[in-house]
């Protein structure tokens, strides 16, 4: 038997109904992330990137077409099937309000597990190492507030991946970093995803970061219109596109 | 289930205890509501119990009034043959004449003289105050004083010290000397401080215009029955009413009741403290739905990965009980506190039975006023995590 991708999702259509008539804001998507590969999801604004994570990321229900996730749909689930599909098979790193505020470093990271009912001593264990693999074996006891924009990053990275996800998504991981901040962060997170073998989805406007993935997917008015794989062709991207 | 609740637990706890000034801000909120309602609850007892303690401490079922004096005291007159006709009605195992007047007593030290209620009881019949300190009357012409424990306090005046009474005697003030023999623990009348005197005396010293003087019979305003054993309060009250003419009989809780303002003040006291329990909900409430206003990014996060509502909604009423808790308590210690300091002139009763309901209606604010904001915190969409609303 053959081990199915870990995403892949047919003709996703997400429509919305305005004032101006009905918006496709993704328009029959079809895309494959396999285990252990780093993508990233470019396009000008508006063009349906972060509607697009939100049905991958289960929060969102599409209005037609299926999402497979190990091979399964999970298009049709209901909201409890899809919470405890989000907590056991999904990892996140958002844009902002990232953290829980009033949990500490490793308290986020553990959450996680606690989620699933099973933070044990080995949990707690790798928690602490991850956390320190990322550079915050000195900040573990801090709350949010008291970290920078790039270590609470590094935080929710350390969040998405403890569980042992089949998929990591993030969105705009490198908004609030400077460069040398955001290379930083991004080339932990893609190394991250090599070694432990996740689907990894990055959405993101800065198209530097796409240094660091495997393939690019291009979409525009909620349409995936180009893929670039392979150093040379996303390089040459990277030197040919202005957003 | 069970690692929803921990998890809620864990994240209630978390929450507070890394906020602890904020959350600790709205128990002392919670805890000055507590002050208030569990002070005007007391003061509304204490009212109460100051109009009504005489009679309910009263050992007695029944009280005859003249008829048409709807229960009021001082507008019964009995005459003192009528109170023997009561005494051989079939049930009636003792009854006893009390008479009221109002007069003064000079307190050394005091401009003023105080004003109090001066009450005429038959010596060994029923009505006679329970003394704590000292002795009952054993004579009804004696120049004998049992003085309430407000009384006592006011004037300072012991068991063996003499009482100055002054009234008017046709038109002239006079002045009596009376030994305290006894003093009574919470006795008064009508929220006066009072004293009470053997009935004989009461009609020697009362204040009497130029017409009543000379006249050695006094009349009682009710008469104070204690029923035998084998009767009801009921059956007595028809034997009453069928072999006495122009009298009415009324239970104790129904003379209570009929106290002049007695209802009212009851009344007004409740709507206070109704309206100070809806203030402290409005209060709470307002506070919840800010603080989950501000919330919603973090409970979107939560919710997106995998947090479940219930989760969510458990951490909220938890956050609340615990918030609401530790206010009253603190608000319950500091009436206790504060009421060890209130001086006995200040009518004030801590009364066990609502002094708990007190509480539990406390309780009930921090959940109540915390509802919409729980129901709020619900319909969060794990979106917000994203910055998208669906
Ligand atoms: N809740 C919504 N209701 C109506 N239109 C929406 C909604 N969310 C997004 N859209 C529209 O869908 C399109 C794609 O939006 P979005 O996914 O946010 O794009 P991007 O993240 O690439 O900027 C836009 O035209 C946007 O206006
Ligand atoms: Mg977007």
């Amino acid at each position: 038997m053959i081990t199915p991708p870990a995403l892949q999702t047919k003709s996703v259509i997400k429509t919305y109904q305005s004032d101006s008539g009905t918006i496709n804001a993704v328009d029959s998507v079809n895309l494959t992330v396999n285990a252990g590969e780093f993508v990233a999801l470019v396009g000008p604004s508006g063009s349906g990137k972060t509607t697009m994570l939100s049905i991958l990321a289960a929060l969102l229900k599409p209005t037609s077409g299926e999402v497979l996730l190990d091979g399964i749909d999970q298009s049709g689930l209901s909201e409890p099937q899809r919470v405890k599909l989000r907590r056991e098979k999904i990892g996140f790193t958002f844009q902002a309000n990232n953290l829980v505020p009033f949990l500490s470093a490793r308290e986020n990271v553990e959450l996680m597990l606690k989620l699933n009912g099973r933070l044990d001593k080995e949990g707690k264990d790798r928690s602490v190492e991850l956390l320190t693999r990322l550079g915050l074996g000195d900040r573990m006891k801090n709350l949010p507030s008291q970290l920078s924009g790039g270590q609470q990053q590094r935080v929710a990275i350390a969040r998405a991946l403890i569980h042992n996800p089949s998929l990591v998504l993030a969105d705009e991981p490198t908004a609030s970093l400077d460069t040398e901040r955001a290379f930083q962060v991004v080339e932990t997170f893609a190394n991250l995803i090599h070694e432990q073998k996740r689907a990894g989805i990055m959405v993101t406007h800065d198209l530097r970061m796409c240094e660091f993935v495997d393939r690019v997917l291009q979409m525009r008015d909620g349409k995936l219109i180009a893929e670039y794989s392979g150093a040379d062709q996303i390089s040459n991207f990277m030197a040919n596109t202005r957003h | 289930m069970t690692n929803e609740f921990q998890l809620a637990g864990y994240l209630a706890w978390k929450e507070i205890w890394r906020n602890k000034g904020r959350f600790f801000l709205v128990s002392l909120v919670i805890a000055l509501i507590t002050l208030l309602v569990l002070f005007i609850a007391a003061l509304g007892e204490g009212l109460g119990n100051g109009n009504r303690e005489y009679l309910s401490k009263l050992d007695s079922e029944l009280i005859v009034f003249q008829e048409n004096a709807d229960f009021v005291i001082q507008s019964s007159r009995l005459s003192p043959s009528k109170v023997n006709a009561i005494r051989r009605v079939d049930g009636v195992a003792q009854a006893g004449s009390f008479a009221y007047a109002s007069a003064a007593i000079v307190v050394t030290g005091e401009a003023e003289p105080v004003k109090i209620a001066l009450i005429g009881l038959e010596a060994n019949e029923p009505g006679t105050p329970t003394a704590v300190g000292g002795r009952p009357f054993r004579r009804n012409l004696a120049d004998e004083v049992i003085i309430d424990s407000n009384t006592a306090y006011r004037s300072k005046l012991n068991v063996g010290d003499t009482l100055v009474l002054r009234t008017s005697q046709a038109e002239k003030e006079k002045t009596y000397d009376l030994t305290v023999v006894g003093i009574a623990e919470g006795q008064q009348l009508g929220l006066q401080p009072t004293i009470f005197v053997p009935i004989q005396t009461w009609e020697e010293v009362r204040p009497k215009s130029s017409a009543e003087i000379g006249n050695n019979s006094p009349t009682p305003n009710v008469a104070i029955i204690k029923i035998m054993d084998g009767f009801t309060a009921e059956q007595v009250r028809a034997n009453l009413l069928a072999e006495i003419e122009k009298i009415e009989a009324g239970t104790l809780q129904e003379v209570i009741e009929a106290l002049p303002g007695y209802t009212a003040q009851q009344s007004t006291l409740n709507t206070q403290g109704a309206f100070t329990l809806i203030i402290g909900i409005l209060v709470i409430g307002g506070f919840f739905q800010i603080q989950v206003l501000q919330k919603v990014g973090q409970i979107g996060v939560l919710k997106a990965i995998g947090t479940t509502t219930p989760t969510v909604a458990i951490a909220s009423i938890i956050q609340i009980v615990v918030i609401t808790t530790i206010g009253v308590f603190i608000g319950a210690l500091l009436t206790f506190l504060l009421s060890l300091g209130f001086p006995p002139s200040i009518p004030i009763v801590f009364n066990g039975f609502t002094s708990l309901i007190a509480i539990i209606a406390l309780m009930a604010i921090g959940p109540l006023g915390g509802l919409v904001s729980i129901q709020y915190a619900i319909r969060i969409e794990p979106l917000k995590a994203l910055g998208l609303s669906s």
